[in-house]
């Protein structure tokens, strides 16, 4: 496989984190690194485990394939394989695989010479999922709290969870989260409609610069955040989203039992107006 | 092709033998069973569905405190002389003997009125004369006790009521309600928003409609909402207003029985009855039962109680969910005081 022209400039060596240079070489095109291997291990043995529990479910509809967490008398213990049993070990799986690739993006990063924020980006991510499947059931007491790994069989847990709290979006956590998921979206949406129109002008125009950008945005709205600064809100308006997400469900259960329009009675009850 | 490809195997299978060790130890460290108890959660649905209560330990030791049922008295024999011989102007509880209606009487006193006495409802100088209110009152509710016990099989099962499930030492039941009507503007389509807007404890504090009650448990408007097709098509089902004010009805449920949505539901389909739990179909009988009480027995005495007793449409004290449930999703928290009373009918004794 040749090398693409600046690719030799990438491939430096050390930055390591574990391992020293055991196993600081690559594959082709792709670095491997300690924890190359590990995410390799935990990911064929957590999909090969999510084959096998399909294969003993009752479905291979590939859209009803669930597998589902243990029933809640196991408490934070060991449940069956087959009741559950399967559920804790994919976790683990699922676990050490998003952290050894979060650590194998910190040893690129390391080797490139720069900033975390790909690794940190995608560590919120993994702490949403791992709030969803480990804090939050360790705090309730029992891992049958997680989400059951299937395609609609996620959903269906989402809905009845929602309404464990009767109505979700009263959930302040949750506005945020959706909040900022639509503030995203639209940032997204300006950006890209932005560099989408300065690239392609129309026939004997040329490519707009930054600087034209920049312009049409202070003419429509008094300011532009600049080149670098719309990556950085991106970035910022993402993973605050991720992050109120992993809020609005860790407070629902272990900090707050009841339905969510009721936590809004301190409003109701203000001096002011009670 | 260009592979960097050089490293000792051996040492690769070290490695690898490094992560099983981890993961075989995190996994001993998962095992050792800890039990965080400080919420308890309780399930009621296939595992991994999330169909789960979850409660507070210290709100379940308030509502097992606030759900202490008093002894019964000593019971009474059916034998001997009848109440009808005994006592004048009997007209209820005809085939009681005198020891029986004696029982009833002393305990109703000691579930409605144990401070007021026999007093509250009779003329102590005539116990016979229908003066008062209350004893109209009273007559017509041992007459709705029996119903209960002996027609809603279906949703008080063998478990019945007595007085005290929902009066619970009040004279006035705490949890009855009125209609309760959403402020009207003069005119114009902003003239009302169907009772929107106005959190209480009826809607659960949201700002769903704030009076499902007359329409749904007094009324008999469907409740039944959901769509049977996957995009509306004509004839169109129901409206958003209805739909809102079962959402309505329904945190009003939730909120009685101290329950929440998936105790009944499997919210992937809220109306498919092969999803749902057992307890919705003791709860369809439930609604239907508040219908009948409202409509045949409480409603109709509207002429009976003087002005203070009734709601500000002159309506007369009705019963909802909350009237019997008080937070427990079985009234009393299931025990049974109708099995000790066989004189308010429908359960045997034992």
């Amino acid at each position: 496989m040749a090398m693409l022209s600046f690719e030799r400039k990438y491939r430096v060596r050390g930055g390591t984190l574990v391992g020293g240079d055991l196993f600081d070489f690559w594959v082709g095109p792709f670095y491997v690194g300690f924890f190359g291997v590990t995410t390799a291990i935990f990911a064929l043995l957590g999909t090969a485990l999510i084959v096998y529990g399909a294969a003993i479910g009752p479905t291979w509809n590939i859209w009803q394939i669930s597998i589902a967490p243990p029933d809640l008398k196991y408490g934070l213990g060991f449940a069956p394989l087959k009741e559950g049993g399967l559920w804790q070990v994919i976790t683990v799986c699922a676990t050490g695989a998003f952290v050894s690739w979060a650590l194998r993006e910190v040893e690129i990063c390391r080797k490139l010479g720069m900033g975390y924020h790909v690794p940190f980006a995608f560590s919120v991510a993994i702490l949403a999922y791992v709030t969803l499947v480990i804090f939050r059931p360790i705090l309730l007491g029992a891992w049958g709290h997680g989400f059951p790994y299937g395609i609609l069989s996620h959903l269906d847990w989402v809905s009845n969870t929602g309404y464990q709290y009767l109505h979700f979006h009263y959930n302040p956590a949750h506005m945020l989260a959706i909040t900022f998921f639509f503030t995203t979206t639209f940032a997204l949406a300006l950006h890209g409609a932005l560099v989408l129109s300065s690239v392609n002008p129309a026939k004997g125009e040329e490519v707009k610069t930054p600087e034209h950008e920049d312009t049409f945005f202070r003419d429509a709205i008094g300011y532009s955040i600049g080149t670098l600064g719309i990556h950085r809100l991106g970035l910022f308006l993402a993973l605050s989203a991720v992050f109120w997400s992993a809020v609005c469900i860790i407070i629902s259960g272990p900090m707050w039992t009841r339905g969510w329009p009721e936590w809004w009675n301190w409003w109701l009850n203000l001096p002011i107006w009670r | 092709m260009r592979l960097d490809f050089t490293f000792p195997k051996y040492l690769a299978l070290g490695y690898l033998a490094v992560v099983i060790v981890v993961l075989s130890t995190v996994s001993v460290f998962l095992g050792l069973g800890w039990t965080v108890d400080r919420v308890h959660a309780t399930q009621n649905g296939y595992r991994g569905t999330g169909m789960d209560q979850v409660k507070w330990p210290a709100a379940e030791r308030a509502l097992k405190a606030a759900n202490v049922v008093p002894e019964a008295l000593d019971p009474a024999s059916p034998e001997g002389d009848k109440a009808t011989d005994v006592y004048q102007n009997v007209q209820v509880l005809k085939d009681l003997s005198a020891e029986q209606f004696g029982r009833v009487m002393s305990s109703i006193t000691e579930w409605v009125a144990p401070d007021e006495g026999c007093g509250y409802c009779h003329n102590v100088e005539n116990m016979a004369d229908d003066s008062l209110y209350t004893k109209k009152v009273a007559r017509r509710m041992l007459e709705m006790t029996r119903h209960i016990n002996n027609d809603w099989k279906a949703h008080v099962a063998n478990t019945g009521v007595t007085c005290y499930t929902c009066h619970k030492g009040n004279p006035v039941p705490a949890n009855i309600w009125f209609a309760d009507p959403s402020p009207q503007k003069d005119a114009g389509v902003m003239a009302t928003n169907d009772g929107m807007g106005h959190p209480n404890k009826t809607n659960g504090s949201s700002s769903l409609p704030r009076d499902p009650l007359s329409p749904l448990l007094f009324g008999k408007e469907p409740i039944r909402v959901a769509g049977t097709t996957g995009l509306p098509s004509k004839p169109y089902g129901a409206s958003i207003q209805s739909t809102e004010q079962t959402y309505s009805l329904m945190m009003h449920m939730s909120a009685s029985l101290g329950v929440n949505c998936t105790f009944c539901h499997n919210t992937r389909s809220f109306s498919d009855w092969a999803d749902s739990t057992p307890q919705r179909m003791t709860a369809w009988h439930g609604i239907q039962m508040a219908r009948d009480l409202n409509g045949s027995y409480l409603d109709p005495l509207k002429g009976v109680y003087p002005p203070n007793r009734l709601g500000p449409l002159g309506d007369a004290p009705k019963v909802s969910c909350a009237t019997c449930h008080q937070g427990a999703n079985k009234p009393l928290l299931g025990v049974s005081m109708a099995k000790d009373f066989p004189e308010l009918g429908g359960v045997p004794a034992k």
